[in-house]
Formats: C-alpha cells, structure tokens, sequence
C-alpha cells in the first residue's frame, strides 16, 4: 500500500514513494534523514514531533504523511538561516538555558514560534498555558518560559535577543 | 574581574549549538547500512508460565529475519542480568537473586517481560510478524503490589524465593531506639507511601547492536547514562565477551535520571543478535513500551514513629519500610532502599538513636531501581513530614522545632548514628535565608487574603540533606557494592595548545561539555573554545563509572583537576628546562609559568609545543608529550543540603492545589556554572511537584498497568507550576575534594515532595485533616476535606 507524495520541506522541493500509513514525523526522519524532529510519546501529548505545516503548528506524529502532500513544511532543521544565524527563539533558548538534555527542545522551539506568532506579545500564564501540549523533563519550564518571553521580544522588535541578567 | 569563562560564570552552553538546530545525535537517530529493526513481544500477562512459543507464521512473513527465544539465548549460554550490590538479611545471608534474563524463559513475571524477539527489515514489518507468534501461555495469580506480595498467601514471583522476600536488611542500633521511645514525652506515628513513578525521560529507550565478523569485534550504541559499566556489566556477565572486543557508544542521551543507568536485556538482546543476524540489528521503545519496562522508581510503604522530649528535643527515629523490587533485580535496586535510603535517616538533625529496617519484596511488577534522588527523596520525605506533624501535635513551631534540633555548624564534621558522616554545612542559615525570600512574616496575610477569596494557603518546608558524588569506592564494596565508584578523566594537550579531555562522567542534560570545560580554561587560562570535552565512548574514554547520584562534578571533575595537576606538575618542569631556571623558581598562574621575581614566562601553549616537537627538551628526565590521566576516588560522600519552602493555595470545592510559590535556597558547595546548578534545581522540584501533586504509577490488581501512558500518567506541564526563587550560598565548600563541590543535580527532586506535601497538609489543618498520601490529587483533597468536615459537605 504506497502512493507517492510531494512537499516542500524547509525551502525544498521533495518527492517520495511512501507506504500509506507512514507518519509525517517518520516521513521527515527516515525518508528525508532530518533526524532533528523527535519521538517522544505514542499518545500525541509529548510535543517532541512539532513541525510547522502551512504557517502553523502540528503534531507530525499524528498526522500522516500523505496528508502533508503538497504542504510546506518547516522543520527545526530550516530556522537558522543559511549562515548559520539563529532564529531569535533558538538564540533565546540558549540565551536563557532553556534545554538540557535537547530532546523536547525541537518540538518546544516550533511550538514556541507558533505561540508568538499568534500572540505576539504573551504573558508568563500565556505562555505556560500555550506550551501545554509539549512536555519537558529536565528543565521545569522555569527557563524555558524565560526563553520564549525574550524570543517574543526579540521577534517583537526585530532586535537580537537581549542577554539574560546576571 | 571574574574569569568571564571560568569556574562561577554562567557560560551560555557549547552543546546548545546542535540541541536546538536538530543535530543532535540521539541513538534513535543513528542508522547503519544493511541495518535490522527489532520488536520485543511482550508478556500480556503479570505472571505466566510459558508453555511453547511457535513462531512459525511469524517466520514467513514479509521482512522476518529472524525470531528470537530465551531458549535461543540459553542455547548460546546466554547469562543473567546481574545485580550490582549484595544485601544481607538482618541474619547475614545473602539476598535473593534469582536470575533475570534478557529474554524470559520459564515464566513471564510483569506485563512487559520480554517473550520474544522479532527480527525484520523495517520496524513495521517486525511489528506485523510479532502479532503472529504464538505464545501458550498459562496464567498464573499475580503478586502485583508490596500489599499482595506480602500477603501469607500471596503468588511467588519467583518459585525459590519465599514470601516474595528479596531482603530483610536494618541498620542502626534497635536497643538504643527502644530505650529512648521509653522516656518518649510525645511519639508521632506516620504511615506513608512513597509513590511509585515512571522516570520518563523524553527520550525512549534504544540501542543498537553491531558485530564485525571479520574482527570479532562488537559495538553497541546505546542510551546510556555510563557506557563503561554497560560494558564491564554485558561483556563479562552476560554476553561473555571480552571488554577489549566490545566498543559501547552512548551519544547524545534525551534525559536519564537514574533510569538509564542500568544493563536492560534490550542491549544485550541487541549485541548479541547482531552476530547472530550478521547485520546491524536497532531497538527504539514505543512511549508505551518505556512505561512497561523502563526501570520505575520509589514504591515504598513506611511505618515510622519519631520520639520526642517535652521541648520536642528530637530522642529517636524507628523506620519501618516494605520496598518493591520489581519482578526481578535492576542493577543497583537493592542499595536504594537501603544504604541511599537508611543512611539520610538522621536528616539535618541531631537525633540520637535511629533503627530502620527494609525488607525488600519482588513483585509481578517492572523493575524498580534509582530514579532521581534514589532513596534520599524517601529519607527526606518521611523525615521532614514527621517533623512538621511532631510539630503541629506538640504546639510547638515548626520552624522552632527544626531549629532546635539541628545539627549545628560548629558540630562538623558530624557522625550521624546511621553510618555516615557529614563533612560540612550551616543548616541555620539555609533556614534563615529562606524565611525573608518567602516573606514568611507575610504569610499569615496572605492566608487571610485567600480565605476571603474562599481558598485554603499553607506554607510547607523540607530541610533536606542527602549523600551524593557517590562513592568511596572501599566503603561502597564493604557495604555490598559489586563496583568501584571512582572517575577518570584524561587531559590531553595537542602540539598546537588546545585540549582535548576525555571523561568517565557522561552528559546527558547536565552540561558537562561546557562545565567541565570552563574548569579547564580557567586552570590553564586558554580560550574555552580552545577545550574539547570528549565522553560516552568507551573506546575513547578511560574506564568510568557514569553520570548519576549527583557524581560528576564531585567526583569527575575531582579526576580532572588530579589530571590538570599531573600537566601541571610535568609543564613546570619543561618551563623550568625552557626558561633555564629551577623548578622551584617557577610560578604558576592562569596558565603562564614565570621565573619568580622576573618578567621571564612561557604560556602552556609553548609549553605543549615544546613537548610534542621535543628539540629543546631534557629528553634524558621527562618523556615528550603533554597528556595525563588521573582516576580519583572520593573520600566520602558529598553533602548537599537545603531549604526547600512551598506555598500552595487549595480550591476546597475542587480540591485543585495551585502551586503559587516555590523557594530553595541550597548548599550545593562550589558553584561552576550558575546558569546550569538553577536548571538542576528547577527540573528537580518539577519532578518534586509531580511526585506530590500528580504523579503515580499505578498496578491493577491483576498487575495490568493502568497509567501506560501519557493519557493516564499525569507528567507536570508547564502550566502546572510557577516559576521558582533558586538561591544558594557558597560558605561550606566540600572540605574532602579539590573543587569544593557537593552536587546539585538531585536536590531539587529530594527536597520539593516534603514542602509540597507539608504545605498542603498545612491549609488543609483548619479541616481537621492531618495526614494525606501523595499524590495530593483533586480527588483525594476534596475527599479529605469532607471527610474530616462532614457538615462542609453538606453545605
């Protein structure tokens, strides 16, 4: 049972011949080798496998592949910019310690993006309550709610990410 | 100035670089060409013999290449997963340790156990076949709680163990205890579950298995917290395969506490099906999957009674706690009720005599080892709820009551009644500095402003001590330890300055690439980004012991600064030799040696130089080269120790607990990277707060385990806690190692489940109620409350 689809990934023009019932995020990881979107649940609540489709958040282990056909997909792995430039969230995040082992982190900088882009100016509550869907371990949210206050900031103003205080 | 990249600066980290671009190198990520995907059938049932396994269809299917039995493994003279600390009975005989094998063999003994291995092209394809293997199964009752286990009548998980009793340990002096509950003014009795959870670090489980059968040689890749004892542990326990043939990789590891420390049958299944397959073989845990069989964490069920004087002068402590192994023994279970658990048992305080006894059950459960704090988060909780109810029966302050009967400052270094001596540490001023940073004057206002808004506040505290940067390698051995827990670290100069250093201590959140490399470029006043930081392969690295208990720094980075003495020690004399003066003569500062009273210096990089191009060298004294290895084996355990306050604000028409504040205030020693010490403390607390508040791993009757995933396991969210205040104070370094640390990486877990549960239990008080279980759930509050009240209900 495969079918073959079509979709731009982080800039990228792609084609693949995939079974059916292959999930998005095995699509983008397997098939395509960007290994930077995770698996972490298989319930749909850990937020590890968030990628950006169409300009909004999704869940990539719970979609299909063939339903991406067509779509934009952006991943973590087509932030930065060419250069090497961060994304003021991904610079945020460090800025801020906003990871430890990395592994939520992917899913938790989409996430993140989305948040602000809808709310472009969010409270602390806000926030917390916008990252309900993405679980982190090691951090306690404390830095991670830092971080995306200042990326907000940043992407606010179009300015870098201003040091954390000492 | 402060060395902007040295020891107390809060350097942005090194690792972050890949962690948020998605090039991360997790297990998962990692595909070897011509590679097999594996799916373990797992045991449906709690207890089960197992009859026959036919796996004829499975065989056929499209992609099999292989299914794998325990008899397969038999056949190979495939060997137990062994235990790694010998308990006694009170009576001196040894444990029980019946075997635990990769793949089960006679019976299944918890949901999850490991019935057969499939073998296929894709992962899919391995997933179909295994519905296709027939397993006859007969049913057996289950044991499947310390309750059931403990029962007369109970089910034996294992057919020669009887009374499912692993152990019956103790420790302390009973008589001493006794005599003092005689003269007892007033005696608290509590009786309290510690809850079993699952770790759940982000990242499954995974590994991967390789064998070159032109060399003989194995690799495996796997999630691992400390890949040198995965090694030791497989290779010359299980697999039978020499260490110098086997290669195990642990890359970057999504999260760990405690759970990925031991030797799972997943990588042994892994290695050893590579050679039997000839091709890679991978293994990736379904979420699911980790629920069933990672290593949980907790479980006890305590009765303890503390005795006091009129003045509530703290007399004795008597434990009494039941413990659930699992259905078989994880690597280090057996220490963490017992030595990790018994020995924190005199806290912060001066209590003279204190008897614990554990007795440990098997049960038709997954297998319970170390899970953040591993014991102390146990000691800490019955402890600091005991002194807070002490306190609320005797009318007698709790902040009073802790004063009184702390350990004072002056009293180090101090022999606790229960094996352990504490090296340093000013308990008081823990204490003192948390009182303001909550504004504990203002809480009695702030209890007033909820109550109009018709809400209950409480403030709780946790005094917290615990024992980390395990561990005087002949003190563990005589307690039981099968291991040394010592560390190594290698510091290698290249010709042209920068460094490369190889540890035994293994990152997995911790930020060990960038602490430990700060501690480098300050010691030797190089650019940090001049520091390369290697770990987590044993092929690399010298043997080490691995990142749990709080080690790395403490004893890792103690490794590290005997190596950078060893450069030290060597670079002088190649200074002294380049600069034609005396050793003595030479001066060492931030990396430049000088001839003292002259401007006459050479910088390390020189130094490294002339080493590795030895023209102008004395050839005849010093070998060439600038490259040393040091192992370091601590003198004792560390002491870190807080105060940890909670302030909680109960709905009692829902019985939701809102956390709105959570204080800490820490003695973690020598801090070398704050930015990194507060990220410790505040996942730590989460996990606090989740144990207290949400929580619970929970077995049915029949051993089926009902919260099997993120739908019924209740994981802290980020809307489920607030922010926190971290603070510490730097005044009682580590007196026993050269860094001067104690560890920060557990103490948040260890301390926050007491404040938590003492702070509700504090707003609850007005109700009548003066004990509850955790996890303080909505349910359970609300059932508190109208319990204690009846006339609230009717209302």
């Amino acid at each position: 049972m495969s079918c073959t689809i079509t979709m731009t990934v982080n800039g990228k023009s792609v084609t693949r011949e995939v079974e059916e019932r292959t999930l998005l995020v095995h699509f983008l990881r397997e098939h395509l080798g960007l290994t930077g979107t995770h698996v972490g649940c298989d319930t749909s609540q850990c937020g590890a496998c968030v990628v950006h489709l169409d300009g909004q958040s999704v869940k990539s282990c719970t979609m299909l592949a063939v339903q991406a056909d067509g779509a934009q997909v952006t991943t973590i792995e087509g932030l930065a910019a060419e250069d090497g430039t961060l994304h003021p969230m991904q610079a945020a995040f460090r800025e801020h310690h906003g990871l430890q082992c990395g592994f939520c982190t992917p899913g938790m900088v989409m996430s993140a993006i989305d948040l602000v882009k809808s709310n472009p100016n969010p409270s602390e509550s806000e926030v917390r309550e916008g990252l309900e869907g993405n679980i982190c371990r090691c951090t306690g949210y404390h830095n991670i709610v830092k971080a995306v206050l200042a990326g907000a900031e940043a992407m606010r103003a179009g300015t870098p990410v201003k040091a954390a205080a000492e | 100035m402060a060395n902007p990249t040295g020891i107390g600066a809060a350097v942005r980290r090194r690792e972050d670089a890949r962690f948020l671009t998605g090039r991360g190198t997790y297990t998962e990520d990692i595909n070897r060409p011509n590679q097999t995907h594996v799916h373990i059938l797992r045991s449906p049932h709690a207890h089960a013999r197992i009859r026959g396994i036919d796996a004829s269809e499975a065989l056929k299917a499209p992609g099999v290449v292989a299914v794998f039995t325990g008899a397969d493994m038999a056949a190979d003279n495939v060997n137990s997963l062994p235990c790694g600390w010998l308990i006694h009975f009170k009576d001196g005989s040894p444990m029980k340790e019946p075997p635990h094998f990769p793949i089960a063999r006679d019976k299944a003994r918890y949901v999850g156990d490991a019935i057969a291995v499939v073998i296929a092209e894709t992962r899919e394809q391995a997933k179909d076949a295994a519905e296709l293997v027939n397993v006859d199964y007969e049913e057996l009752p289950a044991a499947a709680s310390l309750r059931a286990a403990s029962d007369g009548n109970a089910a034996l998980v294992h057919d020669d163990v009887p009374g499912n009793v692993c152990f019956d340990w103790h420790l302390g002096d009973a008589a001493a205890v006794d005599a003092a509950f005689a003269q007892a003014a007033h005696v608290t009795k509590l009786d309290l579950v510690n809850t079993r959870l699952v770790p759940n670090a982000m990242e499954p489980r995974a590994a991967l298995g390789e064998y070159d059968r032109i060399t003989g040689d194995y690799t495996l890749t796997t999630t691992s917290q400390n890949p040198h004892v995965i090694r030791l542990l497989m290779g010359a326990f299980v697999l039978g395969i020499p260490e110098h043939k086997l290669r195990v990789v642990a890359p970057d590891v999504g999260g760990g506490f405690g759970s990925k420390i031991f030797h799972y049958g997943e990588e042994a299944i892994v290695t050893w099906a590579a050679r039997k397959v000839g091709r890679p073989v991978k293994w990736t845990a379904e979420r699911s999957e980790s629920f069933l069989t990672d290593a949980h964490g907790r479980d006890h069920l305590t009765h303890a009674e503390l005795a006091l004087d009129k003045d509530g002068n703290f007399l004795a402590l008597r434990v009494s706690t039941l413990a659930n192994m699992g259905a078989y023994l994880s690597t280090f279970a057996t220490s963490i009720p017992t030595y990790l658990y018994a020995t924190l048992l005199a806290g912060q305080y001066k209590t003279p005599a204190i008897y614990a006894e554990v007795k440990a059950l098997f049960t038709n459960t997954a297998p319970v080892d170390a899970y953040r704090g591993a014991g102390r988060p146990e000691a800490c909780y019955l402890i600091e709820r005991l002194v807070e109810t002490a306190a609320r029966e005797m009318g007698i302050d709790k902040i009073e009551i802790r004063r009184r009967n702390f350990v004072p400052p002056e009293a180090m270094p101090y022999q606790t009644p229960v094996a352990l001596q504490y090296d340093t540490g000013n308990f008081p001023k823990n204490l003192e500095m948390a009182l303001p940073a909550v504004d504990y004057a203002g809480f009695a206002a702030r209890k007033a402003e909820s109550a109009k808004r018709g809400k209950l506040r409480g403030i709780g505290f946790s005094t917290y001590i615990e024992a980390c940067g395990i561990a005087p390698s002949n003190v563990a051995g005589a307690l039981g330890a099968r291991a040394g827990l010592y560390e190594s670290a290698e510091v290698r100069f290249h010709p042209t300055g920068s460094v490369s250093v190889f540890t035994g201590s293994h990152s997995h959140g911790q930020g060990h690439e960038t602490t430990f490399a700060q501690i480098v470029a300050e010691r030797f006043g190089i650019p940090i980004e001049n520091v390369e930081i290697v770990h987590g392969d044993t092929s690399k690295v010298p043997f080490g012991m691995g990142t749990y208990g709080s080690r790395s720094l403490a004893v890792g980075g103690s490794a590290l600064v005997k190596a950078m003495d060893k450069v030290e020690r060597k670079a002088r004399k190649i200074a002294a030799h380049l600069m034609e003066a005396a050793e003595t003569d030479i001066e060492v500062k931030d990396g430049r040696f000088t001839v003292a009273g002259t401007d006459k210096s050479v910088g390390i990089g020189d130094i490294a130089l002339a080493a590795y191009v030895p023209h102008n060298f004395p050839l005849d004294e010093l070998e060439p080269g600038l490259d040393e290895q040091a192992f370091y084996d601590p003198k004792n355990f560390t002491y870190p120790n807080g105060c940890h306050v909670c302030e909680v604000e109960i709905d009692p028409d829902t019985g939701v607990t809102k956390v709105v504040a959570f204080t800490a205030v820490d003695d973690f020693g020598r801090i070398i990277n704050p930015l990194i010490v507060e990220g410790q403390v505040h996942g730590g607390i989460v996990q606090g707060i989740g144990q207290a508040l949400y929580e619970n791993c929970v077995y049915d009757e029949n051993g089926q385990l009902l919260t099997g995933s993120y739908m019924d396991y209740c994981m802290p969210r980020a809307d489920d806690v607030p922010s926190f205040q971290v603070s510490y104070h730097e005044d009682s370094p580590c007196t026993h190692n050269p860094l001067g640390v104690k560890g920060c990486g557990e103490a948040g877990t260890i301390g926050a489940s007491a404040a938590v549960m003492n702070a509700v239990i504090d707003a609850l008080s007005e109700h009548g109620v003066t004990h509850l279980d955790m996890p303080a759930t909505p349910e359970r509050v609300w059932r508190a409350i109208n319990q204690a009240r009846p006339a609230m209900a009717a209302e």
